[in-house]
C-alpha cells in the first residue's frame, strides 16, 4: 500500500539527538521565521500567513486559529496568549512529544503569536504530570531569554513580551479552554458559561485571551518560512496541512505519525508498513476510536474515510485531538466501554449536575454489569440517563452542561450499546463476556478512584 | 508540618513576579511546598496565604480540587499505573493485579515502610507505550511484570535515585526571572486593575 506522503513540519528534529537544546535548534534552522517575522514583517502579514494557511486548531475542536486571532476586539489591551498544553484526552500524546523534543519551536510560534495579536503576555500551561517537559520548556526558555528572543526588545526590536511556564496539577477538565483560564488565575478548574464571554472578548483576568493548542502553534515557524500558501496547498482544502495522529491500542506499530490530512485514509494509518503495520496478532479489526476518548467509535465501514474534518464530522464522529485507538476481534465492548465512561466519571468538575451524577450512574451501572449484577432494564437505564446528558444521544451532541465533557461520556455507550448489543445483553444473562473475548481481571471499584 | 523555608519563599516571590496577579501562582507555590514537604501541611497553606493576600480556605478550595497534591504523607515512590482505555487493551489490569501482589498494597495506599504508594490512574498520556506507569512522574514504557520487579528493586536499593527524585519533586529545572523580563503583561493589567 502506498501512503501520501509530505514534507515533516513539526517532528523535523524528533529524531535530532539534541533537537531540544538551543544549539540543535538554532544548527536545524531555528528562530529564523522569528527572525524574519520581527524585523521584515508587519503583524498584520504574520497574522494573515496563519489565516492563509487555514489551519484547522489541534486541540480538538478544529476551528481555524488564524479566524481565532481575528475575533480579538480592536483597542482592547492588555491582551494575553494562554497555550494550552493540558493534554489529558485518552490516546493523545503528541503535544507531549512536541514539548519534550522541539519545546523551541512551541516558543517561537509563540513569540510570532504574540507578535500578530499584540500580546503583552503569554502563558505556556503543560499538564502537571509531564515533569520532563516542563524541564525541557523551563531550560528552553531560560535559554531563549538569554538569547534576547522572548522578553524585553526582542532581536533588538521595538516589540517585548514575556512567556510564563506555568503548570497544572492533574485535571482533565483544565483542558477545556475557560477551565484552564480559571485555572490560571489560581482557581478550581470549572468550565465558564459561555455565551456572553468568549475568551477572545473576557478571557484571563476579564481581558481579550487567544487560547490556542500546543501542536497550532509548533506549526507557526513553518508557515512563516515557507508561506501560509504552502501549508494550504497541503493535503485538501477543507483539511490543510500535515499533522500529527497517535495510534495505539492492537496495532502491530504504534505510534504518532504525522501525515497530510485529507489525503490518507484511516485503513492506510492501520495497515501500511510505515504507520500501523496491521492489527496485532494477526486478528481483525472490531472497532476504533478516531478522534480520542470523546469521540463516537468507528468501524470496518468507515476504515476508508479520509482524515478530513467535515468528511469525519458526517459520518457521526470527529478527529478531535488525533488519537486513535485500535481494538481488535476479541475486544470486551462493555469493558472498553466502561473504561472510557470512568474516565469521564472520575474526571466531571462536579459543576452540573447532569454531568456530575449521570456520568457516575453510568459508570456504576456498568461496573456492576461487568461484575455480574447486570440487570434487565439496565440497557434502557444507560440510555436514558445519556438522554438527560445529550438530548438525543445524536452527533454533534446537544448538551445540557456547560461544557462537552459530560457529552462525551454519551460517545462511547450511543457506540457500543448500538453495536453491539447482543454483548451488554450477554452479561446482563451470564454475568460474563461472550464466549472468545478477552476478560480483564479488572477490580478496582469505583470507590477506589473517584 | 512545615511552613516555605526562607529560600522557597524566595522561589515562591519569583514565579508570582511572573503572573500580573498574584492569585495566579497559586498552584505554582502549591507544587513548591509538596515538593518542600512531600505533601501540603495546613501550615503550609497558611503560609502561602500570607504570601498571595489570600484566606487559607481560598488556597485549600483550589488545592483540593487538583489530583496530584496530598495532604498527608504518601510513599517516597509512588507508582501510577494507567488502566485507561489503551493501556487495559494491552493489559494494564494485568499488570496493576501484578504490582498489587508485588507491592503487597492495593490503589490509593502505601507500604507499611513507605517506600510506595500504588495508584490506578487515568490517561498519563504514553498510549502508544501501553502499558505504560509513571513512577514519580517520569515514564516507564510497555511495561512487563518482570520490567515492575525490577523497578521496585532498584527503587528500594537507590539505583535510581538520579532519575526519579522523592515525590513532591516535579520539574527540577525551573524557569528563571532575569534582567531581560519585559514586564509588560504585569504594567498593563496594573492600569485597568487600577481603574
Amino acid at each position: 500500500m502506498s501512503v501520501p506522503t509530505g514534507p515533516r513540519i513539526i517532528t523535523s528534529r524528533f529524531d535530532v539527538v539534541d533537537g531540544y537544546t538551543y544549539d540543535g535548534y538554532v544548527r536545524t534552522g531555528g528562530y529564523t521565521a522569528l527572525r524574519r517575522a520581527l524585523t521584515q514583517m508587519t503583524p498584520q502579514q504574520v497574522h494573515d500567513e496563519v489565516k492563509t494557511s487555514e489551519m484547522q486548531g489541534r486541540g480538538g475542536a478544529g476551528f481555524p486559529t488564524g479566524t481565532k486571532w481575528g475575533f480579538l476586539p480592536p483597542d482592547v489591551f492588555p491582551r494575553y496568549v494562554v497555550i494550552n498544553g493540558d493534554e489529558s484526552e485518552p490516546g493523545t500524546f503528541k503535544d507531549r512529544l512536541l514539548m519534550e523534543l522541539d519545546p523551541h519551536q512551541l516558543i517561537e510560534g509563540v513569540v510570532m503569536t504574540c507578535y500578530a495579536v499584540n500580546a503583552a503576555q503569554a502563558f505556556l500551561y503543560v499538564r502537571g504530570e509531564m515533569a520532563l517537559a516542563q524541564e525541557r520548556i523551563a531550560q528552553a526558555l531560560n535559554d531563549a531569554y538569554a538569547n534576547n528572543l522572548v522578553g524585553r526588545n526582542i532581536l533588538g526590536t521595538d516589540f517585548s513580551t514575556d512567556i510564563t511556564l506555568t503548570w497544572g496539577a492533574g485535571a482533565y477538565i483544565v483542558g477545556e479552554e475557560t477551565a484552564l483560564i480559571e485555572s490560571l488565575e489560581g482557581e478550581r478548574g470549572m468550565p465558564r458559561l459561555k455565551p456572553p464571554y468568549f475568551p477572545a472578548a473576557k478571557g484571563l483576568y476579564m481581558q481579550p485571551t487567544i487560547v490556542n493548542n500546543v501542536e497550532s502553534l509548533s506549526n507557526v515557524p513553518w508557515m512563516i518560512n515557507q508561506g501560509g500558501q504552502a501549508f494550504a496547498d497541503i493535503g485538501v482544502p477543507t483539511s490543510t496541512g500535515m499533522r500529527m495522529f497517535a495510534v495505539s491500542g492492537h496495532i502491530n506499530r504504534p505510534g504518532v505519525f504525522e501525515v497530510p490530512q485529507g489525503v490518507t485514509t484511516f485503513r492506510m494509518l492501520f495497515e501500511a508498513p510505515e504507520y500501523g503495520d496491521g492489527i496485532r496478532d494477526g486478528r481483525s479489526l472490531k472497532a476504533f476510536i478516531p478522534g480520542g476518548a470523546s469521540a463516537p467509535w468507528f468501524f470496518e465501514e468507515h476504515l476508508d474515510l479520509p482524515l478530513d474534518k467535515p468528511t469525519v464530522d458526517k459520518a457521526g464522529s470527529m478527529l478531535g485531538s488525533g488519537a486513535i485507538v485500535v481494538m481488535d476481534d476479541r475486544t470486551d465492548m462493555v469493558a472498553a466501554c466502561w473504561r472510557v465512561v470512568r474516565f469521564f466519571a472520575h474526571e466531571s468538575c462536579g459543576k452540573c449536575t447532569p454531568c456530575r451524577e449521570g456520568t457516575t450512574w453510568l459508570e456504576r451501572i456498568l461496573k456492576r454489569m461487568l461484575d455480574g449484577g447486570g440487570r434487565p432494564e439496565d440497557i434502557t437505564t444507560l440510555m436514558d440517563v445519556s438522554e438527560s446528558i445529550s438530548p438525543g444521544i445524536a452527533w454533534p451532541p446537544r448538551q445540557t452542561t456547560i461544557c462537552p465533557l459530560g457529552p462525551s461520556a454519551v460517545s462511547p455507550i450511543a457506540s457500543a450499546v448500538r453495536r453491539f448489543p447482543e454483548e451488554f445483553a450477554h452479561y446482563i444473562e451470564h454475568g460474563r463476556p461472550m464466549d472468545g473475548l478477552r476478560r480483564h481481571p479488572i477490580h478496582g471499584t469505583t470507590a477506589d478512584v473517584i | 508540618m512545615a511552613r516555605l523555608s526562607d529560600a522557597n519563599v524566595a522561589v515562591a516571590r519569583e514565579i508570582a513576579g511572573r503572573y500580573p496577579r498574584q492569585k495566579s501562582a497559586l498552584i505554582p507555590i502549591l507544587h513548591l511546598a509538596q515538593e518542600q514537604d512531600g505533601y501540603i501541611s495546613r501550615d503550609a497553606m497558611v503560609h502561602i496565604a500570607e504570601l498571595l493576600d489570600l484566606t487559607p480556605a481560598d488556597v485549600y478550595g483550589t488545592a483540593s480540587f487538583y489530583e496530584m497534591f496530598v495532604f498527608e504523607p504518601i510513599g517516597r515512590y509512588c507508582i501510577n499505573i494507567c488502566t485507561n482505555i489503551s493501556c487495559q487493551l494491552m493489559g494494564a489490569w494485568e499488570l496493576l493485579e501484578h504490582a498489587e501482589h508485588r507491592l503487597g498494597t492495593r490503589p490509593g495506599t502505601t507500604t507499611d515502610d513507605g517506600m510506595f504508594t500504588l495508584e490506578d490512574v487515568e490517561c498519563i498520556a504514553a498510549c502508544t507505550e501501553a502499558p505504560a506507569l509513571q513512577v514519580n512522574y517520569r515514564y516507564r514504557n510497555q511495561v512487563t511484570n518482570d520490567d515492575f520487579d525490577q523497578l521496585v528493586d532498584d527503587l528500594a536499593a537507590g539505583r535510581l535515585a538520579d532519575e526519579v527524585p522523592p515525590f513532591g519533586t516535579l520539574a527540577r529545572i525551573r524557569q528563571r526571572t532575569t534582567d531581560r523580563w519585559a514586564g509588560t503583561g504585569a504594567a498593563a493589567q496594573a492600569k485597568v486593575d487600577a481603574r
